[in-house]
């Protein structure tokens, strides 16, 4: 870290701060072509036919994205349309009903005065950071009993418990929901549910934002509990068809569809976190100020 | 008033009911039957005589610590750090160009583009990786081309290109995230102490190591322990890389790696130890961080009392 600012450390101050700010420019700009450079290669090869892929790597572009799409939709194999579908219904369900009940969660323990308040608060700060990997094995066995392989009930329903969510709509309430409001609320007549439906969910709305994203993302890349319990064909999410794609005899395939394969997974994800990316960041800063 | 607090109450308690029911039925019922099965003996041979359920107390465990479990965790330790120590040291240097008051840098994008690797899949992350470092990807047609070697260097046949490639991945994935976390926590640092050691001629070296680094310790430690926490359950980069993790005589196979291959060879007694054991680790990791939120919340509290 001194490096770059102990080798100037004589000349004028101006003159110093302009060479450091220099050198940082080009060492972030460095990082930032390092964390594209994946992304630009897989954009420029979904557009080139196999054949020019295995010749080398050039920038320039091939004409082949259409065919290779194609070649991607219709292989039998990979079922890449129908695990798009899947990934987006279980992805989608899981962001609403985590967010939905985290945050009716955090304001049940926020604005209400009951027993077991703070120790449910304590216990569920205590399984935050506990993997879902220590009890997957008792999960799978329990959904097999209860017929639920090769459903998406499982890999949706626990969303409702996400304690990481939680907490988060939890510290964001203490910052800006002023039980004034709810109060006032109660004044006017209306009933609890009420309340929250109509009024703290949209003062949430940051927030619930901000978390719908970061659930919907984890839940598409899942890759670990959905493999163990879906085996039919099409049932299965994007993770899996990339895994089963690096898994066959790999050098038989159309590089350029292998390529778009992992396109597609990726690109849809991209675009939506581009868009929100404001939002996005300073969710994680706020996720940060713990304390 | 206080007979009104009273009847508001069971609200409380209908509107926690959906998550700790949840948390009950898929979570801590599947985790005590994860237990429980740990104790007992059940696979199944050549994929079809079942063995067991028969109760053989901690034979599982003991053979666990006898056999490789030692290599899996050493395994997901060595990956764990070959990401993290590069990552910690380029989130530090970012985080404190990113909020340098003298230097005014323009981070927008660059937070933007860092953070990206973070949302994209991470076996489409490894799938990616593992086309571009192939015998016939494009870094072994550039690195053929500068060096002029005649056959294609095999990155996924040696241990360290292996591990190396994962911890990249690794490192591209988490650096954006920490940067950002880091930040958070030096922009709330009183900007008065900066400029108090600026006019007293402290250089950005000093500061940085006198103010920043003692002020946010306590998310630098928060930071190493979800990290680790992170880093037990890596899964899905190594998993794709290696195919499952057999290349290179099982060097890069971490430990839920271990755990998704007794689980899908339905060795429940095996799986069901290496669970708990996890859960232990974990446990261990999750108590340390909950002390620490506690003790700054503690602090938090003082200081308020104290303003008033």
């Amino acid at each position: 870290m001194a490096a770059p600012i102990d080798a100037v450390g004589v000349k004028s101050n101006s003159q110093q701060l302009l060479v450091r700010r220099i050198v940082c420019y080009v060492v972030l700009t460095f990082f930032a072509i390092l964390s594209l450079f994946p992304f630009i290669m897989l954009i420029i090869n979904m557009t080139k036919p196999s054949g020019d892929i295995n010749k080398g790597f050039s920038l320039v572009p091939g004409s082949f994205f259409w065919k290779n799409f194609k070649t991607v939709v219709n292989n039998k194999d990979w079922k890449m349309l129908s695990s798009l579908r899947n990934s987006l219904i279980i992805s989608g369900l899981t962001a609403f009903l985590s967010t939905y009940f985290s945050a009716l969660t955090a304001y049940a323990i926020h604005v209400y005065d009951f027993k077991l308040r703070k120790p449910m608060f304590t216990f569920i700060l205590m399984i935050m950071m506990v993997p879902t990997q220590v009890s997957a094995l008792g999960f799978v066995k329990l959904m097999r009993s209860f017929g639920l392989l090769d459903s998406f009930i499982p890999l949706i329903v626990p969303a409702i418990a996400a304690p990481a969510t939680f907490f988060f709509m939890k510290q964001y309430m203490e910052s800006s929901l002023p039980l004034d409001i709810v109060e006032a609320a109660r004044i006017d007549g209306s009933g609890e549910f009420r309340t929250f439906n109509s009024l703290i969910l949209p003062i949430l709305k940051p927030a619930i934002a901000v978390q719908a994203i970061f659930t919907f993302v984890s839940s598409w890349n899942n890759y670990f509990i959905p493999a163990l319990l879906l085996s039919d064909k099409d049932k299965r999410t994007l993770p899996i068809v990339i895994a089963l794609i690096r898994s066959a005899d790999y050098a038989k395939f159309d590089m350029g569809a292998v390529y778009m394969a992992i396109g597609i997974s990726i690109i849809p994800v991209a675009i939506v976190y581009l868009i929100l990316s404001k939002f996005i960041i300073r969710g994680i800063a706020l996720g940060a100020v713990k304390g | 008033m206080r007979r009104k607090s009273i009847s508001y109450a069971k609200w409380g308690y209908i509107f926690t009911a959906p998550f700790f029911i949840a948390f009950f039925v898929f979570n801590l019922v599947p985790l005590v039957s994860t237990m429980y099965n740990s104790f007992f003996e059940n696979y199944l041979v050549r994929g079809t005589t079942q063995i067991g359920p028969n109760w053989v107390g901690f034979a599982n465990y003991q053979e666990l610590f006898t056999k490789d479990l030692g290599k899996f965790f050493g395994n997901t330790l060595i990956l764990q750090m070959l990401g993290f120590i590069p990552q910690i040291f380029f989130s530090l240097l970012f985080a404190s160009w990113f909020t340098d008051l003298r230097l005014k840098l323009k981070t927008g994008a660059y937070k933007i583009i860092f953070y990206l690797p973070n949302v994209i899949m991470a076996a489409a992350m490894g799938m990616l990786f593992f086309t571009l470092f192939s015998q016939s990807g494009p870094i072994n047609s550039v690195y053929q081309s500068i060096t002029g070697a005649e056959s294609p260097y095999m990155f996924f046949d040696h241990i360290w290109s292996q591990r190396g490639i994962i911890s990249l991945i690794n490192f591209l994935m988490w650096y954006g995230n920490t940067t950002i976390m880091l930040m958070a926590a030096i922009n709330g640092i009183d900007p008065s102490l900066y400029e108090s050691a600026q006019i007293d001629g402290a250089n950005p070296t000093q500061t940085f190591w006198k103010i920043t680094i003692p002020l946010i310790r306590p998310i630098l430690v928060y930071v190493l322990i979800t990290s680790l926490i992170g880093g037990l359950q890596m899964f899905d980069v190594p998993q794709i890389i290696t195919n499952g993790g057999e290349s290179v005589n099982r060097t890069s196979m971490t430990i839920v790696m271990y755990l998704n291959k007794h689980l899908y060879s339905k060795n429940y007694g095996m799986a069901g130890a290496l669970s708990v054991i996890l859960f232990i680790v974990a446990g261990v990791l999750s108590m340390l961080i909950f002390m620490l939120n506690r003790e700054s919340d503690g602090k938090k509290k003082k200081k308020k009392g104290g303003k008033r």
